[in-house]
């Protein structure tokens, strides 16, 4: 009897273990590109809790593929994308290894996952082969993991922490207050963790319970119980991607009384709880709130062709496909060793905020605005994409852009041979 | 922190409410049809989304029941001509089919509404809390919780009490000797199947408002379901209960006491159980598996 009870069970098992592994097949977009274009490879997790930011991720590379080929191309050779599924780790690791040795891509573009980003990095590094980081917030990668094919165009955790902590600052959140912060359990919340920590310290806060929150964790009314018993005088997010659409809805059905703040968003997750269903204080690196002529044109295109506002992810990777496009037609090169010498030297780049941007020479992060949202009353909201309110630059117009990234000091790198 | 911990307790046992009408159904389909549905996951997404579309049209109230009713007609079309084919044989090709089935489902939902999460929100009436004591209660948790009890206790009923159920439970106990008695199972597997995924809808609709709607959703909640009616045993309706009652009850102690293990709680409560009782908590003898 145990032995059949033991293979229905097994079968069961399997069940499971096939369940989890659901979301673990990708789908090619784009089959492999020909000699007379310039292939360019684009990872990101289209599903899993990451899911949601890399769709947007996927229409901003697409459009600006577009966008670029619509005006000559590169070196009057049009870019081929070849665009898919990252998955995990080990996914994203062998993808990148055959996109550059199977498809010959010139740049890799993209990535959300801190861990997954990091093992595009490696294989970046190992090929020789520019790696355009457009959704990654660590730390980490900036400074113990840096290298250098590696470029930034997301923001990194401190420089986020930094503009959220303006805010806190001002609204004296900070000095004396006693944090309740929830964390994401992997790379990226760790790390988030750290440099959040290290405002907190820094700026006399304390913390009233720090814990870990498994990625695929949706229903919080157990540390909603806690909170609420612990009586903080703040509560901090440092979730990430679905995280923090599930958090909230349930924070707010909850009621608990004490304020929010992040120092990790995007707007995806906000949209995905509605209105009424986020408050609090919490960094974004853009937004189509920001007016400049170069940032309107860019919502206006995106709007005419996907029928939604961009996201800010979506603003990551349409960015960094300019940007390489970009540095291709002023050194006439697709030498992946050049390009990362004349990024190197400080080129200038329309990051469709108010001041140009441009990549840190040692730890090739870019050096740009920021900003903070604080979310609007209910009764103050006119549609669904119209949640928050934006503040100003940060840091303010006559301040260096490096005030608000991290320093030698606190996150060194030295670039790998 | 004794008051604390009784209200981690009790919040457990709502949370493992919500648990239970997703395992249930995997359980029945499961006993009765010897296919394990990968897919059922998928029609709890379906349920949630057809929630959020028809919420416009026909309320919340109505979504509620016009939901799950939808996706139970569809279980009856996906019965009709997919898993039919499939309960006698190797339990392989069942994993394989609904597997595909679930992967066909999310990545339609995926197309048609795409990656990021669909906005839905608690209705103004249901929001609020109700304070007990020093404890706290979501008004809308205590309606799911209702819900979920009644919709729980109809299925009892409808085992234990019905001409139907009886033939159910004698269908998962021995289905040669029904088929000698001159009975075709073949209707009461289209109800049973119907009936479940009708349920994981149920449970869609009623989470929808407080998780993210999202196609990997059904995906996430599967994981949990399997392992519940793991622990609980196979082919007992009160161990699927029990079981689904305390993981959420160790899932909500691990978060007060060690929260980085929570949802590894689950898993290491499965082995444990299969360590020690390898038929699960209540798994009972079943004759066409022995």
């Amino acid at each position: 009897m145990s032995e059949s009870i033991s293979r229905v069970r097994r079968g069961l098992m399997q069940g499971g273990a096939a369940a989890a592994a659901l979301g673990a097949l990708g789908f090619p977009a784009i089959s492999r590109g020909q000699s007379d274009v310039i292939c360019i490879g684009h990872l990101t997790p289209l599903t899993g809790f990451l899911g949601p930011l890399g769709e947007y991720a996927q229409m901003g590379v697409k459009l600006a593929v577009e966008e670029i080929n619509a005006a000559g191309g590169v070196m009057g050779r049009k870019i081929e994308l070849i665009a898919e599924d990252s998955v995990n780790p080990q996914t994203a690791s062998t993808k990148a290894e055959r996109l550059i040795e199977r498809d010959k891509v010139v740049a890799i573009i993209g990535e959300i996952s801190s861990a997954s980003g990091l093992a595009i990095a490696q294989v970046a590094q190992r090929n020789r082969t520019l790696f355009f980081n457009t959704g990654c917030n660590s730390d980490e990668l900036r400074g113990k993991s840096c290298n250098r094919y590696m470029f930034h165009t997301e923001a990194a955790n401190t420089m986020y922490v930094y503009a959220a902590g303006q805010a806190l600052l001002r609204d004296g959140m900070v000095k004396g207050k006693k944090w309740y912060s929830l964390t994401a359990d992997y790379a990226f919340g760790h790390d988030l963790l750290k440099a959040a920590k290290r405002f907190m310290q820094a700026n006399g806060g304390e913390f009233a319970a720090d814990e870990l929150v498994p990625t695929d964790a949706a229903d919080f009314s157990a540390y909603l119980l806690k909170i609420r018993n612990a009586k903080p005088d703040i509560v901090i997010s440092n979730l990430a991607g679905a995280q923090i659409t599930n958090f909230m809805k349930q924070y707010m059905e909850y009621g608990l009384p004490f304020p929010v703040a992040g120092f990790g968003f995007d707007t995806a997750v906000a949209w995905g709880a509605g209105k009424g269903n986020v408050t609090g204080i919490w960094p974004l690196v853009w937004d189509s709130q920001v007016k400049t002529p170069s940032g309107q044109k860019f919502t206006d295109a995106f709007t005419k062709k996907y029928g939604k506002p961009p996201e800010n992810q979506a603003w990551g990777d349409y960015m960094s496909t300019k940007h390489v496009a970009q540095a291709m037609n002023d050194i006439k090169s697709t030498d992946s060793t050049k390009l990362a010498e004349h990024l190197e030297k400080g080129a200038k780049f329309d990051v469709l905020k108010t001041r140009e941007g441009y990549y840190r020479n040692w730890d090739h992060q870019l050096m740009q605005e920021m900003y903070t949202i604080r979310f609007k009353p209910a009764a103050e909201v006119k549609d669904k994409w119209d949640l928050f309110t934006i503040s100003a630059p940060v840091p303010g117009g006559n301040q260096s852009l490096e005030v608000i990234a991290p320093t030698k000091e606190e996150n060194n790198c030295t670039m790998p041979a | 922190m004794l008051t604390q911990i009784v209200e981690q307790v009790i919040n457990g046992l709502l949370v493992g409410a919500y648990y239970l009408l997703i395992a249930l159904g995997l359980s029945l389909i499961f006993s009765l049809g010897g296919l394990v549905n990968l897919a059922h996951g998928a029609f709890y997404a379906l349920g949630a989304y057809f929630a959020v579309k028809l919420a416009d049209q026909v309320g919340f109230a109505g979504a509620l029941v016009v939901s799950p009713v939808l996706v139970a007609i569809l279980g009856l079309v996906v019965e009709r001509f997919l898993f039919r084919r499939f309960y006698r044989h190797d339990p392989a090709l069942g994993l394989l089919l609904t597997f595909g089935l679930a992967m066909v489902i999310e990545q339609l939902l995926r197309i048609v509404f795409g990656a990021a999460p669909i906005p839905f929100s608690i209705p103004s009436l249901l929001r609020g809390q109700i304070f007990v004591g020093d404890f706290v209660y979501s008004k809308y948790r205590l309606l799911m919780l209702v819900l979920a009890a009644t919709a729980v206790g109809c299925l009892w009923f409808l085992l234990q009490r019905t001409p139907f159920g009886r033939v159910v439970r004698a269908g998962v106990q021995n289905p040669d000797m029904v088929a000698a008695l001159g009975i075709s199972l073949t209707p009461y597997m289209s109800g049973v199947v119907a009936i479940s995924v009708g349920l994981a809808a149920l449970a869609g609709v009623l989470l929808a408002p407080i998780t993210g709607v999202h196609p990997a959703m059904g995906a996430e909640i599967l994981t949990a379901a399997f392992v519940v009616v793991v622990i609980g045993g196979l082919g007992s309706f009160w161990g699927v209960v029990y079981a689904a009652l305390i993981v959420g009850v160790v899932r909500g102690l691990t978060v007060y006491f060690f929260p980085p293990a929570a949802e590894a709680s689950m898993y290491l409560l499965m082995l444990l159980v299969l360590l020690v009782r390898p038929r699960g908590l209540f798994g009972e003898r079943i004759q066409r598996f022995e």
